[in-house]
């Protein structure tokens, strides 16, 4: 495994850019997500450092190696899609072997059971070996996609959306045992998806994409905890974080120039009014099981909070609502901070 | 508006029976979600309400009418599909107009009603548009206008929200939901994906094999489940599962999984020494290091609000628990688990069948 660096990365298409001045380091080690919707630069930004896209401008660095002008192969990069290709007429076996055997990568056949034999076990499926392909399950077809990534051990494996394709059950053990698997084999990963929870969850370091930019890079908690701007604040957190106009709450100090409040359903305090003070009406209740999510209407605004189940709060009623740990923003999305 | 009620409903294709011995009503102005997995026999009923299959025996009545055998047309309902198809020559307002241009409705008149339900909709912006330019959230909501137009006594939805990506399904499940307190709408919708059934309907019917397994409202099926089944189906993350060997008898108010005991609520139901299986809700769980009861941290999925941590408990039972993300837990740790009594599901393992306590014989609080 090696450090990945990209400095000054641009990559256009005609008029388009698609990634920007990007600069960015993976360290060795880190598994590091970039996050951000359709159209963001994510899988562009990933083909760079494979090398199957040239950049304009820019280095990629690869264990401290320029392997910017450097083809594909001689990389040591490896992919996975968000379509998991097998070979249908191949077992589980000779799938996993495959790159192995690859006429630049060839290794003696001893070493390759072994390395196969390994990987299986890694990935639970030891007693598959024998099947086709075709006779595997969604679930156990992207496990050996992936584990044909990991039988070979190259300087970084890139992948784009590689759970995207499984329905949310499987989605949410992969992204348990692809954490783990990481940490097991101590693997460099470059990931790229939309998906808001496979970020959090799984990253040492979160980086949010925009229009081809890198908007903020850190911790999950710290991007969470931290946001720049109101379009990074937006992107984490479910339910969404609620943006509330300052001049609904006067009393609230704010700094200089903040036009917005944002604040997590986790800092909004609801209480039925009793006083007639109420800022607030409850519009609506959404029964989620686990956990209730109250939408408050105050003036023209709605702010979304999760809610127990036992607090009595029924649609119609007139609520205060408090606002606890409040981020600012100015009218140009950006965060203002105190002092 | 109008009920639906739909009486021993069956269906078979050959030897396969699709739909079992179904049923259910669906009440006046009632948002009723079909749920279940691939294969389940949502999608068949649904579409034998809609006069596109027929059944094999029982009854389906719109109102007070019988419509077992009648022609689809005949039936005063509209269907949405999951692939919205929309005439790409025409433009929106075309779109919309055509089932009421198509029955022979006046175009001064059509024009009143798709401007109506374009209002509803908010897509008045929208009306002189090719529908080849538009969003896949749009495209979905000239198919709902063209369905509202007609102002049917129902609407029927066949996983319409299936075909766009996560974040978007979120903030149409809450525009949808809106729409129909807005129209007050007889509805049934059909889909795979609990989050949308839990967070949108009044009722559902969860399906397995052809069979209703569970009919109820969201929280009650969340919170009693009849099935390891819909315990499993229902949550994200599901139900988790402690299994243990044990016999328990009517009055019983522990179980005792590894030497430890266990508070639930009453047990009404009774039975022999067997493979049973404790429920536990992943909110329900708690880490406390002073617990008997140990685990293994397998992993920590940071999620903002809260924290989903992976155990696996001594006895080898995989567990999720949801905790406050602020609680510092690293893999490898050791930890006590605590559940909270008044929420836990007793199953017996053969049958799959909840054991039946307090809980749903007039609903515990823990």
């Amino acid at each position: 495994m090696a450090e990945l660096v990209m400095t000054g990365v641009t990559k256009r298409f005609g008029a388009t850019v698609a990634v920007a001045d990007l600069t960015l380091t993976v360290g060795d080690g880190e598994f590091l997500v970039l996050l951000g919707p359709t159209g963001a630069g994510k899988t562009t930004t990933l083909r760079v450092v494979a090398g199957l896209e040239r950049p304009d401008a820019g280095r990629v660095l690869l264990g401290g190696r320029d392997v910017t002008r450097e083809p594909p192969a001689a990389r040591d990069t490896t992919f996975v899609f968000q379509q998991y290709s097998l070979y249908p007429h191949l077992t589980v076996y000779d799938n996993l072997a495959f790159p192995l055997r690859s006429p630049a990568h060839r290794e003696p056949e001893e070493r390759i059971r072994a390395r196969v034999g390994e990987i299986a076990r890694l990935l639970h499926i030891e007693d598959k070996l024998a099947n086709r392909a075709t006779e595997l399950s969604g679930g156990q077809m992207q496990r050996v996609a992936i584990g044909r990534a990991l039988v070979r051990r190259p300087s970084i494996y890139l992948m784009d959306e590689p759970l995207s394709s499984l329905d949310a059950k499987l989605r949410a053990e992969f992204r348990v045992e692809l954490k783990r698997i990481q940490r097991e084999v101590g693997a460099t990963i470059l990931y790229v998806t939309h998906d808001q929870t496979e970020a959090m969850t799984m990253a040492t370091h979160i980086g949010v994409l925009d229009q081809g930019r890198l908007v903020q890079i850190g911790s999950p908690r710290a991007i969470y905890a931290d946001p720049i701007n109101t379009y990074v604040a937006t992107r984490l957190g479910s339910p969404a974080i609620n943006l509330v106009p300052r001049r609904l709450y006067p009393d609230i100090e704010a700094p200089a120039g903040a036009t917005t409040i944002g604040v997590r359903t986790e800092h909004v305090r609801i209480r039925r009014s009793t006083n007639g003070s109420a800022v607030g009406r409850v519009k609506w209740i959404e029964h989620l099981g686990d956990q209730n999510h109250l939408h408050v209407t105050i003036a023209d605004t709605d702010v979304v909070t999760l809610c127990d189940r036992d607090a009595g709060v029924v649609v119609g009623d007139a609520v205060d609502v408090e606002l606890t740990a409040p981020l600012f923003f100015a009218a140009n999305g950006e965060r203002v901070r105190a002092g | 508006m109008a009920e639906i009620r739909i009486e021993h409903l069956q269906k078979a294709f050959g030897d396969f029976i699709a739909v079992r011995d179904s049923t259910f009503t669906v009440r006046n102005g009632e948002f009723f979600c079909l749920l279940g997995p691939s294969g389940c026999g949502k999608t068949t009923t649904l579409r034998m309400i809609a006069g596109l299959e027929l059944p094999t025996s029982g009854r389906i009545l719109l109102g007070d009418e019988d419509v077992t055998f009648k022609r689809a047309s005949q039936r005063d309902i509209a269907f949405v599909f999951q692939l919205f198809a929309l005439y790409p020559h025409m433009n929106v307002r075309a779109n919309m107009a055509y089932p009421l241009r198509s029955q022979g409705m006046l175009r001064k008149d059509a024009q009143t009603r798709v401007e109506e339900a374009a209002r509803i909709l908010r897509i008045e912006h929208l009306l002189d548009r090719p529908v080849s330019g538009l969003s896949s959230g749009d495209r979905q909501r000239v198919a709902l206008g063209r369905a509202i137009v007609r102002e049917p006594l129902a609407f029927l939805l066949d996983e319409p929200l299936g075909a766009m990506d996560a974040e978007f399904r979120d903030v149409m499940c809450g525009e949808l939901r809106a729409l129909h307190d807005r129209l007050q709408a007889t509805t049934v919708y059909v889909t795979h994906d609990q989050l949308e059934a839990m967070a949108m309907a009044d009722t559902i019917a969860l399906m397995n094999h052809g069979v209703v397994e569970q009919l109820g409202t969201p929280q009650d099926i969340y919170d009693r489940p009849v099935s390891l089944f819909v315990a499993d189906f229902i949550g994200s993350p599901p139900m988790s599962f402690l299994p243990f060997r044990g016999r328990v008898a009517p009055g019983d108010r522990t179980v005792r999984v590894d030497s430890v005991d266990i508070a639930l609520p009453e047990v009404h139901e009774g039975s022999a020494d067997a493979e049973l299986v404790l429920g536990v809700r992943p909110e329900h769980i708690e880490l406390s290091d002073d617990s008997p009861l140990r685990a293994e941290v397998v992993d920590a999925e940071y999620m903002g609000t809260t924290q989903i941590v992976t155990l696996n408990t001594v006895t080898g039972a995989s567990m999720k628990a949801r905790i406050p993300a602020h609680i510092c837990v690293r893999p490898g740790e050791s930890t006590g688990i605590k559940f909270r009594p008044g929420q836990l599901s007793l199953f017996d393992k053969a049958s799959g069948r909840a054991l039946r306590t307090a809980l749903h014989d007039g609903g515990a609080h823990g």
